[in-house]
């Protein structure tokens, strides 16, 4: 969530710019991060994949529309930074800013979509037993959606008003992209008319972003949630299921409020100080609100990817991930995680030692 | 099994066989132009000619065009996983997902973060620090292949696991197997030292093009002489670990064999084909005299028209001219004397093995462990043809992969390496001896050595791949159990979207390459 500042900057290119040299330096400081996002996003997918199968085959063989419109939105991403400015490249300059922009608007929205839905559910149902149902009437198919539009039926399923709920997330998620990328462009560039922009933009996107995400919130801490019995593993709805994790978990509680208070501060630092520093606070703070928005999903009892149409179907830590032993090969696989780490912020403070201008790109030949 | 949506099976197979061969005409180059740079840039750093660093930059331009369009139409294979084959990624995603998510942290990362200071971190690090980025870019990348190919390799050969009746699924319980499963370490091998060489002959067909057109003459033959090298490196191993493969194939996979030679009765001391189509002697195609064959029939004789090596075939498989090599006709309808089972009775055991799941998961149910216990036992003993059980009642055809693809894929990939060899071999002694400008037709071959190489590549994925039909994995799960429940309209249009916007980048990608290819070293 934290690296869809990249999306958020490919919807500001126009906006911040008033001419091609000025979107040219926009596109080339947001655009050598592009990579980071495009490969979390596949890490994310390999680490579901191996550690929750189950998540994996129900949500993306279920959900088919909205994941592929999600991948779609950054197969075009990946060529379009850096075809957009080649000669003779056949599909048109604009073509190649379009395809950003479309990856910038649409991946953050889904995503923010799919992960509200963690928390309003989704309809499908599950019988592993139907792959061995042989010559009956059933289908050898494990997970079922139960909707034809595959995971769209998100953005207007009005039981609990769950489509209001994932529509806010969805447009949270794409404000705080922006919100991100605002103050990245911030910290990294060097030309007054860019940041005089970036001013003007702040604040609006800093309210915006703070009034959805807090309706979202405060509403999730009120609605119904998918409860598991932890004698007899069987799924209940539960009022106030979410601000009870809380209640239940003041760790948690005291994480997610970590989090936001690091994107408060980091909203403070960006409104009043105009401080470069605020990417890094609402940055770090974007990545541990999410955090504690999954452990919220999953802790205490609770199913993570949760069936609307059949409430035993839904998926939770127990009944979707790996075995005992695939689990610990995984956990001795992160143990690479805090090198890669390393020499990310290695590379990452490399890269962006010196501010990007106009300037220092005409002497660029190898820019976006 | 009665419900089997074929249209979904089929349109699910072919926008996996859409997007993998899509992606394949993009990454041999990444794997081995990113070693190629690697080692210019040593020579760069070592020697301190600018030559070498304009060398460098100009095969850099090209790398970083088509790097961006492998990493697009890549990320797209990881999630059909889930999205086309929602059952596969159940039973088997206890072990698949791992390799997947070792991929991402360990390579992905990796090439990911230092293919940027590849590109933008000329003036940003120092030159010993740039170097290493070139060459952790080109190890990243490898890895990736390596993790992606043990993946492969255990839907070819599983090991490493078990299977969990309370789960209903695949569980891992040998990680080292899984890593160092034969199949995969040899599929490895062979795949990057193939993509090697196709690397190699795009940078000798892009040089031979611009010696042909007098331009840039030093800098093409410096490049010439570097990837006609690595170029005849990469295929001795290719061709090397080809016999390896083959050896395999045969042990795990002998009916990817019989359809690679179009092998349909086996023999003892059986030839190889060196050049040749299979044919039923009253000109049928193959595919149809096993039809009619397997019908009842009774028109066994196949014989394949064309050049022949005598026991060649049984060398290649088992390294003894005389050894038994069963043929197409021996698998299906088994061949006691050389104890072979037949797919018949494989079906038999595997329905056998399906329907005492089902039984010890209703004992389970219903409390009655010792019946729980009995059906597990015999479970147990069935496993191995598990998979065949979802053929009872089939068309016993459904279980032989596409002969003549299979045939052709394969003989044509292994005549066209054997020819890389002879070209790289030719190049390299030309450009030593400062030949290379005047051989006007070793440079035309040159160029055309490039689609020829790619060609070679996409039917090394067809053979592998088609070979093992219906196997999503080898006797455990056919293609047809592990779709996702989707209407096949839903995968009809994402096949279009796929098709229309990969063809379009391909062609901007290759518009663009060719436009930077003519501005020449020099730009």
């Amino acid at each position: 969530m934290f690296l869809l500042f990249v999306q958020g900057g490919q919807t500001l290119f126009n906006r911040l710019s008033d001419n091609e040299s000025e979107k040219t330096v926009l596109v080339n400081t947001i655009g050598h991060k592009w990579e980071f996002t495009f490969t979390t996003l596949v890490v994310f997918g390999g680490a579901f994949f191996a550690s929750f199968p189950m998540f994996y085959s129900t949500s993306f063989g279920g959900a088919y529309w909205v994941w592929y419109a999600i991948l779609f939105a950054f197969i075009l991403q990946a060529v379009s930074y850096e075809y957009r400015k080649k000669t003779n490249n056949f599909l048109g300059s604009q073509t190649f800013e379009r395809f950003l922009m479309f990856n910038g608007l649409a991946a953050p929205f889904l995503l923010g979509v799919a992960v509200s839905t963690f928390f309003t559910g989704s309809p499908f149902s599950i019988d592993k037993t139907n792959i061995v149902k042989l010559g009956s009437n059933v289908e050898a198919i494990i997970s079922q959606w139960q909707s034809p539009w595959h995971g769209l039926e998100a953005l207007w399923t009005t039981s609990h008003l769950a489509f209001l709920q994932n529509i806010l997330l969805g447009l949270a998620v794409l404000v705080l992209a922006r919100l991100n990328s605002l103050l990245y462009v911030r910290k990294m560039v060097a030309n007054q008319n860019i940041q005089n922009k970036v001013n003007k933009c702040v604040k609006k996107h800093s309210l915006l972003f703070l009034g959805l995400f807090l309706t979202w919130l405060i509403r999730l801490l009120f609605i119904e949630g998918f409860s598991v019995n932890p004698f007899n593993r069987e799924i209940f709805m539960q009022a106030h299921k979410y601000g009870l994790n809380l209640i239940d978990n003041p760790a948690l509680l005291i994480f997610l409020l970590l989090g936001l208070g690091l994107v408060l501060y980091g909203l403070f630092l960006a409104n009043f100080k105009k401080a470069e520093k605020a990417f890094w606070f609402t940055g770090a703070g974007t990545v541990i609100t999410v955090m504690a928005l999954f452990f919220l999903a999953a802790f205490n009892y609770t199913a993570y990817y949760p069936s609307t149409y059949d409430l035993q179907s839904s998926l939770t830590l127990a009944n979707s991930s790996s075995s005992r032993f695939t689990l610990i090969v995984m956990s001795y696989v992160s143990l690479m995680v805090p090198f890669v780490l390393a020499y990310i912020i290695w590379a990452w403070r490399a890269m962006d030692a010196r501010k990007i201008s106009e300037k220092e790109l005409e002497q660029e030949i190898d820019k976006y | 099994m009665e419900h089997i949506n074929w249209e979904l099976v089929d349109w699910s197979r072919a926008q996996f066989a859409l997007t993998a061969l899509y992606h394949w005409i993009f990454v041999p180059l990444t794997l081995g132009l990113s070693f190629m740079l690697a080692i210019m840039e040593t020579i760069y750093v070592k020697t301190g000619d600018k030559k070498w660093l304009k060398i460098e930059k100009f095969w850099l331009r090209l790398f970083g065009i088509n790097f961006a369009i492998g990493v697009a139409t890549g990320i797209i294979l990881e999630f059909e996983f889930g999205t086309n084959w929602s059952n596969y990624s159940w039973f088997v995603g206890d072990i698949f997902g791992a390799p997947l998510a070792i991929e991402g942290i360990m390579a992905f990362f990796m090439e990911s973060t230092f293919v940027a200071i590849m590109f933008f971190g000329w003036n940003k690090v120092s030159k010993k620090t740039h170097l290493l980025a070139t060459w952790l870019t080109a190890i990243g990348s490898n890895l990736s292949a390596l993790w992606i190919l043990i993946a492969n390799g255990w839907m070819q050969n599983p090991v490493g696991m078990h299977f969990n009746p309370d789960t209903m699924r695949n569980e891992m319980n040998d990680f080292w197997e899984v890593l160092f499963n034969p199949v995969a370490v040899n599929k490895f091998i062979h795949t990057i030292t193939s993509a090697y060489t196709f690397s190699a002959l795009f940078v000798i067909a892009v040089s031979a093009w611009l010696l042909l057109k007098g331009k840039d003459k030093t800098y093409a033959k410096y490049s010439m002489l570097v990837a006609s090298v690595f170029g005849f490196m990469a295929i001795l191993v290719t061709v090397f670990s080809g016999d390896g493969s083959a050896k395999q194939v045969a042990k795990y996979q002998p009916m990817k064999l019989a359809a690679m030679e179009g092998l349909y009765k086996g023999t003892r001391g059986a030839p190889l084909i060196a050049i040749g189509t299979p044919k039923h002697k009253n000109q049928k195609s193959l595919l149809q005299a096993i039809e009619d064959d397997l019908k009842g029939n009774n028109q066994l004789d196949v014989e394949v028209e064309g050049l022949e090596i005598p026991y060649g075939l049984s060398v290649l498989a088992f390294n003894d001219p005389h050894a038994f090599v069963p043929g197409i006709k021996d698998l299906v309808e088994g061949n006691p004397k050389e104890n072979i089972r037949s797919y018949s009775d494989r079906i038999k055991s595997g329905k056998i093995a399906i329907e005492a799941l089902a039984g010890y998961k209703k004992a389970k149910k219903a409390g009655n462990d010792l019946m729980a216990k009995n059906k597990l036992a015999v479970f147990k003993n069935h496993f191995k043809d598990f998979g065949y059980g979802y053929f009872e009642g089939h068309d016993l055809s459904e279980l032989i992969p596409p002969v003549t693809i299979t045939f052709i894929s394969f003989h044509t990939m292994v005549a066209l390496g054997t020819w890389f060899l002879l070209f790289f071999a030719m190049v390299y002694w030309a450009v030593m001896k400062d030949k290379i400008e005047t051989k006007k037709w070793l440079l035309r071959l040159g160029v055309i050595g490039l689609p020829l190489g790619l060609i070679a590549q996409e039917l090394g994925w067809i053979t592998a791949e088609a070979g093992r039909m219906p196997w999503v994995i080898q006797d455990l799960m056919p293609t047809i159990v592990a779709v996702s429940h989707i209407d096949s309209l839903n995968v009809k249009i994402t096949f279009a979207l796929f098709f229309i916007t990969f063809t379009a980048l391909l062609i901007a990608e290759l518009k663009i390459m060719a436009t930077e290819i003519k501005k020449g070293f020099s730009n």
